[in-house]
């Protein structure tokens, strides 16, 4: 055993990494569920995401062009979810399930053109001066741009939260739809929007993965990074900062774990593994009994007649 | 624009034709999506519905039909009771993990004993493992209000790596070459769930889900509690002063559908699969709810809804090694289907309408 | 016109091992079937086979085989149906691809006897079953001579999958032989618990880099680590089940390839011709069961050679990887002076050699 192998700045530098797909989907979902949705597909549109994206950075070389487009096919797949339970009214539990089922076989089919291929390289933002300074320099100024893009979402959604009108719409329908609508707010409307913002963020989690962080494509490659998203909206009770921990600590387990490997500690993988579920499952019961959890309306069909 | 108006009373024609509409609607699009792909959409649909019925070999893929829905409805029955009530577990793929674990377990604790009680012995145990499983989500919302969806959920990673490290540990074969993965319980003989009529596909795991789909049934029409379990989802308040003690209901439906998805991966893991493994578990936790809702949370609907997806289920494995349509294509086909089912039934409960506006 | 049929069924399903000695209708072609574990475009074990199978029905002539297969069945009893499916649908022949599917295998072939089962890296066999494997730890060997040389940090990164002998023997035979050219030589193992999950590898890689790895071994199946070793800059690695020659000539080196082709040729053929028979087979380079990619350029001439002159003295089976004295990793007396591994230990391997350090998971 060599702790010492273990570089505590590289340490932290790709735990960044390694968060930055479940915080982009993270953000997104809680977006969707402060509007009082519960969207269990978010596997499905991360794994759409990441074959569109890749396609679009394939066809037209350009990563950046496919985040877009990842954001897109997202957003695109989120719209079947629009349709069943925004207006078929059906339930959002099945109805996220069936996505992610949906979501998996499409992928695979537009996908199999592109196996075997290798995406266009994205440049690592290596900021002059600044990422030469030691420690600070890895760790915050020579990431690729999605990783700053991540952080910049976590900020604007939580400025947009806490300061905007829309924020407190936004709430307010998660809160108590009807309340919201009877004060004459879009209550159906917002939460299209609130949905498809969490498509595209799913949409652009998915296509880090198939463009920065393996690149390539293939089949199912998100390997249930949607769950953890999922998880981690939780864990971080509907709060954006504590998503961005929430990310870093479970890219950290992620990383953390295999440095440990390496380092020739024998760990029990499978436990460590556990760990960020049954720290989200503590978290849920101690913020259970401050009474400041869920929006109240979440997983709730809402029709304007009731 | 079109607009929806709740209907009184749910249309009793709707819910017998919604179904229908679905599956015709996913016919067509679904062969249009073959025929993008360069099959024989015509075939392709007779392959996947009429064939595993019907075609040459119906005689194997029939009984396989209950092999294939027996856990899907055995586990979607314990899910509706609490669906009903507004109890959402959705983490019956754990339960189902933990069942198969503690039952085989008990199994292998015991190996190679032959005795008639061992395998009713395991069918206990899995039941109590699902069952126990089930309880901390249940007991952490009794106690302290929390969200039950989310921990159920957390809960089914936590028995998946549980799994895993009891394929690499715990429970592998000592005569297994150092592969991961239990002795096969198929060569164990008192442990076995074998096959009741050879042939015929029945196995204790499709006689179970036959019971649970008539002693739900009764349970919803006939007794105090299920009136009990109706009243709280449909009027929570009213519910309160009809006696109904919310606690104790959380902790009942949770813990029958605990025991209900331990049992089914007793069975399978006993029966058709034979072995714990690291992937052991193939997603009928998470089907089951699909099939939960496609069957309208109701008994009979649900024992349907099951057949209907094993039948996708093998008949889209026909379509693959006959037509040689690829598993994607099948996923796709599958994802319409529910998504198809899933969209008609608001004709069940609304009408449309023509309107000037959105007003939502 | 439906109780006929169910009658019929039932009447079928009783006599199911008397009615399936043959395909229900005559036919010219011979059916085989491949059941796949993964997708069949997965870039590694499952694309491989399905390659090899095609290149089979190449071979033989389309006119004489017909290729039907199942792509991503899981291990259990989807397989079994699966193999049914095949076998009813008058399959002479059936591969089953993947460890999982023995159990399943066993029991469908009792159930058709006249049709051919052939599973792969198993070790069960029945009348009209057979097991094959490959020998990829005599590749590992080259691969490693490769490492010790080219190494300059001395340090060498390996990416496990499954705690299964077969990656144990891999890991073994790599250390062995880099340790042989350059005793400074040290290995850091992770082990992933899943032969393909790209992010995963690609974290993994990028963890040994960073703990000073210089060359990476990959026993999973994605292209990943290549891509995390060409990021780095400076760091060599290999391909894994297929060649990967898209990251040539550097950082991909050189490469071991799973090479079905020319097994399944000959196992259809005797299927065809009636000289089938159960066998259980292991085999390495000199079968051509394990190809070695091309050595790239990156590799100095002398240490090419040296491999290369490595690979063909295992192919002459005049070399065998595991050939004492070697010493466990608790320090104890493995094989003497001379000695050679039988296949019965290295089929079950579960022990490192001397010198590894860390435990394999248990």
């Amino acid at each position: 055993m060599d702790l010492s192998a273990i570089n505590p700045v590289l340490l932290v530098a790709s735990l960044m990494v390694a968060a930055t797909p479940i915080l982009l989907a993270a953000i997104g979902e809680l977006v969707v569920e402060k509007a009082g949705v519960l969207n269990l597909g978010v596997e499905g549109m991360m794994i759409t995401g990441a074959i569109c994206g890749f396609a679009v950075a394939v066809e037209t070389g350009s990563p950046l062009l496919g985040f877009v487009g990842a954001a897109a096919g997202g957003a695109a797949l989120s719209l079947l979810f629009v349709a069943l339970t925004q207006y078929a009214l059906a339930n959002q539990v099945a109805s996220g399930l069936s996505l992610t089922l949906f979501g998996l076989g499409l992928s695979a089919l537009i996908g199999q053109g592109y196996v075997g291929k290798k995406p266009p390289p994205s440049a690592r933002l290596d900021i002059p001066v600044l990422s030469d300074l030691p420690v600070l320099g890895r760790i915050l100024f020579s990431h690729d741009i999605m990783v700053y893009a991540g952080l910049a979402l976590v900020a604007g959604v939580w400025a947009l939260l806490r300061f905007t009108r829309a924020g407190l719409i936004l709430r307010a329908v998660g809160e108590n739809h009807d309340a919201a609508h009877a004060l004459g707010y879009k209550v159906r409307r917002i939460r299209i929007l609130a949905i498809l913002f969490g498509g595209a963020c799913a949409g652009m989690g998915g296509a880090y993965i198939s463009l920065l962080r393996v690149p390539q494509w293939v089949d199912g490659m998100t390997a249930g990074t949607g769950w953890i998203a999922l998880a981690l909206v939780v864990f971080a009770s509907w709060k954006p900062w504590r998503v961005l921990l929430g990310a870093y600590l479970f890219g950290g387990v992620t990383v953390l774990q295999l440095n440990l490997q390496a380092a020739g500690l024998a760990i029990p993988v499978e436990y460590l593994s556990m760990s960020p579920y049954l720290i989200t499952i503590l978290v849920l019961v101690i913020m259970s009994s401050h009474r400041s959890g869920a929006p109240a309306s979440l997983g709730r069909t809402f029709h304007a007649s009731q | 624009m079109l607009k929806l108006e709740k209907r009184r009373q749910p249309s009793q024609v709707w819910a017998y034709l919604a179904p229908v509409v679905a599956v015709v609607a996913t016919m067509v699009v679904g062969g249009l999506l073959f025929a993008f792909l360069g099959k024989d959409p015509l075939l392709a649909i007779r392959t996947i519905f009429w064939d595993p019925l019907f075609g040459e070999f119906a005689f194997y893929y029939r009984p396989q039909m209950l092999v294939k829905g027996a856990p899907l409805v055995l586990i979607a029955i314990g899910l509706s009771l609490g669906f009903r009530a507004g109890i959402w577990n959705i983490g019956a793929e754990g339960q189902y993990i933990m069942g198969a674990i503690a039952g085989a377990g008990v199994a292998l604790a015991f190996y190679p004993l032959e005795a008639w009680w061992l395998f009713p012995l395991m069918v206990i145990c899995g039941a109590i493992g699902g069952l126990l499983w089930a309880m901390i989500p249940a007991a952490l919302r009794v106690i302290f209000g929390t969200n039950e969806i989310l921990v159920s959920l957390m809960l089914v990673y936590v028995a998946e790596q549980f799994l895993a490290s009891v394929s690499l540990g715990l429970l592998k074969n000592p005569e297994g070459y150092g592969f991961p993965g239990s002795r096969n319980l198929q060569q164990y003989p008192s442990a076995h769930n074998a096959e009741l009529i050879t042939g015929s596909g029945m196995h204790w795991g499709v006689v179970a889900a036959l019971i649970a789909v008539i002693m739900a049934y009764i349970l919803l029409n006939r007794h105090l509690l299920g009136f009990q379990i109706r009243l709280t989802g449909e009027a929570p308040r009213a519910a309160r002063f009809a006696g109904v003690k919310p606690k104790q209901l959380v902790l009942l439906c949770m813990g029958l559908a605990g025991a209900l998805a331990g049992m089914a991966g007793l069975f399978e893991v006993a029966g058709p699969s034979g072995r714990i493994s690291i992937d052991f578990n193939a997603g009928y936790g998470f089907t089951a709810i699909i099939v939960a809702f496609l069957g309208r949370l109701h008994p009979v609907g649900i024992l349907l809804a099951g057949l209907l997806m094993a039948l996708t289920y093998i008949g889209g494995e026909i379509a693959q090694s006959s037509m040689g349509l690829s598993s994607s294509a099948i996923q796709v086909f599958q994802g319409m289907l529910l998504f198809f089912l899933l969209m008609v039934d608001v004709l069940t409960n609304y009408r449309l309408k023509l309107a000037k506006a959105d007003a939502a | 016109m439906k109780k006929r049929t169910f009658l019929k069924g039932a009447a079928a399903a009783v006599a199911l091992p008397l009615a399936m000695t043959g395909p229900a209708f005559a036919q010219e072609k011979t059916k085989v079937g491949f059941i796949y574990v993964g997708p069949i475009n997965d870039g590694g074990w499952t694309q491989h086979h399905h390659e090899s199978a095609l290149k089979m029905v190449e071979e033989i002539g389309e006119d004489k085989v017909e290729l039907v297969y199942q792509e991503s069945v899981p291990e259990g009893p989807d397989a079994e149906r699966a193999m049914t499916q095949m076998a009813l649908g008058g399959a002479k022949i059936i591969f089953t691809t993947s460890f999982g599917y023995m159990d399943p295998t066993i029991n469908v072939a009792a159930k058709f006897p006249d049709v051919k089962f052939e599973h792969a890296t198993g070790y069960k066999t029945a009348d009209n079953v057979s097991a094959y494997s490959a020998r990829f730890y005599e590749g590992r060997a080259v691969m490693g001579t490769i490492a010790g040389h080219m190494t300059k940090s001395n340090v060498l990164g390996y990416i496990a999958s499954v705690p299964i002998p077969e990656v144990v023997r891999g890991i073994n035979s790599a250390y062995i032989h880099a340790k042989k050219v350059n005793p400074d030589v040290e290995m850091k193992i992770i082990w992933l618990y899943t032969w393909m999950d790209p992010a995963k590898e690609a974290d993994a890689a990028r963890t040994l880099i960073e703990q000073g790895a210089d060359v990476i071994f990959q026993h999973t199946d994605s292209t990943a680590p290549l891509a995390a070793a060409q990021d780095a800059g400076n760091v060599i690695g290999f391909g894994q089940a297929g060649d990967m020659s898209e990251y040539a000539p550097s950082p991909r080196v050189s490469s071991i390839i799973d090479n079905w082709a020319p097994y399944y040729v000959s196992r259809v053929e005797a299927a065809m011709d009636g000289t089938w028979e159960s066998h259980n087979v292991w085999e390495g380079i000199g079968d051509g069961m394990v190809g070695i990619g091309e050595i790239s350029d990156a590799v100095p001439a002398e240490v090419k050679a040296e491999a290369e002159a490595m690979r063909d003295a295992i192919a002459a089976g005049e070399y065998h990887p595991f050939t004492g004295p070697l010493k466990k990793q608790d320090g104890s007396d493995w094989l003497a002076e001379g000695e050679v591994a039988d296949d019965g230990t290295l089929a079950g391997m579960n022990f490192y050699v001397e010198g590894l350090t860390g435990e394999i998971p248990q």
